[in-house]
């Protein structure tokens, strides 16, 4: 990927320097995301979906439920398949095809991060142990490509599961039934992702833009979830010391409430309780 | 560590599954090593720097790591298809990450460096494994590197935190971190966690690994450095 992306060493020194001295390109504070912007619901023919900009990056996740055949390790649960596309609008360092490994990198940490908090009540979406359960597909459509479309995936992500409604269905003797009435994704747990970057030599960021991407050698991304718990790292370019590593972590337990509070109140969950 | 706890193949929590490791063990490569801890068996084969097509991939400024990570249809206990599947696509993708921190790659311009893992049999900490191998194979290849990458896993296995999972342990665990690191500039190059920990299972988890590395890292020394010696007394011989 990085010999497609280029940023002018003006660019890429001037960020450096102005992150020594504790400011940033856009004005931001180096804890700041930029603003963040949520849509939901907005693909009717979906069951559930969500689309969050961050900045100018801009992610659609769409949520389909089918019916299919479970994992044989785990016959009693519903199946959960992520898929991240990089499509050719968002970017002109992606190409048609299939998912190559960065698409690929993004699709299974957001799995990781949902899977390993069971954030989907995949033991409710069972029709037939062994049999036939309901498979949930999370798509993740990276529409407009402006740096740190991990955060705003993992975003979408959520949102888009929290949108979900499926048909209210019953089980009569290993006969499923369903119901006039739809009822809301059995989602248990609200996980966000914060993308850390910072220089060989200088202070951590949080959603770096494009240029700051592209000029910052070193970048990690950690998965917190409502409950504080981390349920997912990923060191993603270049490499951090011992003493970062924990500074990261906790950069990230702090920063995940801020994204958590617009989850909760993107998704209506804060109007009801 | 004091904790009584003991795992299911009898080791304590921060004990490391009994290491082989050999360099040189392909006549063709560049540079290969074989590694093996417990019972997962890893063989890499590096070749370059090397002309790289198709040409437009190449760098003008750096060498470019391509690696891939395979694992056997042999290796997993149902036959694993032959073909890349999305896991292997991701670790090749980390693990390229990680040896490009090591190699000078900025020596070697408009070359590549290709790095071919096999896993041979997988028993847990595959990825682990491979990058240790990786290191000893650049170094047999004679690739200048920084430091030797050293590699284990740590995980929260029935509560407690633990050293070097087997796969039975990582089927059942809590949470799974992979780490590499090079020992001598203290540098963290591969990190994933896979599972729920809570911040402070976290730092106990890490410190545990960079123990681990350490070890390992004691042990790469001490094959590069017996296979070298090995060498300069057949050469002694013939003389």
């Amino acid at each position: 990927m990085k010999t497609f992306r280029v940023v002018s060493q003006l660019v890429r020194s001037r960020i450096i320097s102005m992150l020594k001295e504790g400011s940033r390109i856009d004005d931001r504070g180096l804890l700041d995301y930029r603003p963040i912007d949520v849509k939901c619901g907005l693909i009717s023919r979906a069951n559930g979906s969500a689309q969050v900009s961050i900045g100018s990056t801009k992610v659609l996740a769409g949520v389909k439920v089918g019916i299919g055949e479970p994992f044989s390790d785990v016959p009693d649960q519903g199946v959960l398949a992520v898929n991240a596309e990089l499509v050719p609008l968002a970017s002109p360092a992606f190409e048609p095809g299939p998912p190559d490994e960065t698409a690929i990198e993004l699709a299974r940490v957001i799995d990781r991060t949902l899977r390993e908090t069971k954030t989907i009540d995949l033991k409710s979406l069972c029709i037939e142990p062994g049999r036939r359960v309901f498979v949930v597909f999370l798509d993740i459509y990276v529409l407009d490509h402006d740096g740190n479309f991990i955060d705003a995936s993992a975003l979408a992500s959520i949102l888009a599961l929290l949108n979900t409604r499926i048909r209210k269905f019953s089980i009569d003797e290993g006969e499923l039934r369903y119901e006039e009435e739809y009822v809301p994704l059995p989602v248990l747990h609200t996980p966000v992702t914060i993308t850390l970057a910072k220089p060989d030599d200088g202070p951590f960021i949080v959603d770096p833009n494009l240029e700051e991407e592209l000029s910052l050698d070193n970048r990690v991304c950690i998965s917190v979830d409502e409950l504080g718990r981390i349920c997912a790292i990923q060191k993603l370019d270049g490499s951090l010391s011992v003493d970062e590593v924990f500074e990261v972590v906790s950069i990230a337990c702090k920063t995940a409430p801020k994204l958590i509070e617009i989850v909760r109140r993107e998704s209506g969950l804060d109007a009801g309780s | 560590m004091s904790s009584e706890f003991v795992r299911p193949d009898g080791r304590l929590p921060d004990q490391l599954r009994p290491i082989k490791m050999a360099v040189g063990v392909l006549d063709r490569a560049d540079g290969s090593a074989y590694v093996e801890q417990g019972n997962t068996k890893v063989i890499v084969a590096v070749y370059g720097p090397r002309e790289l097509h198709p040409r437009h991939k190449a760098s003008p400024e750096a060498a470019v790591v391509r690696c891939r990570y395979h694992m056997a249809p042999f290796s997993t206990r149902e036959r694993k298809s032959p073909n890349p599947s999305r896991r292997e696509v991701e670790l090749s993708k980390v693990i390229k990450d990680a040896l490009s921190q090591t190699i000078f790659l900025e020596r070697f311009p408009r070359t590549s460096i290709d790095v071919f893992i096999e896993v041979l049999e997988a028993d847990g900490g595959t990825r682990c494994a491979s990058i240790n191998a990786c290191s000893l194979a650049l170094a047999n290849a004679g690739i200048p590197i920084r430091d030797l990458i050293s590699a284990v896993a740590v995980g929260k296995y029935n509560g407690h935190i633990i050293l070097d999972l087997n796969d039975e342990e990582d089927e059942a665990a809590e949470a799974d971190m992979p780490v590499a690191i090079m020992p001598s500039f203290n540098k963290v190059v591969l990190l994933q966690l896979n599972g729920v920990l809570t911040e402070e299972e976290f730092k106990q988890a890490f410190d545990l690994a960079v123990k681990g590395c350490m070890e390992i890292n004691r042990i790469q020394r001490e094959t590069l450095r017996s296979r070298y010696l090995s060498i300069k007394g057949e050469e002694n011989e013939d003389v």
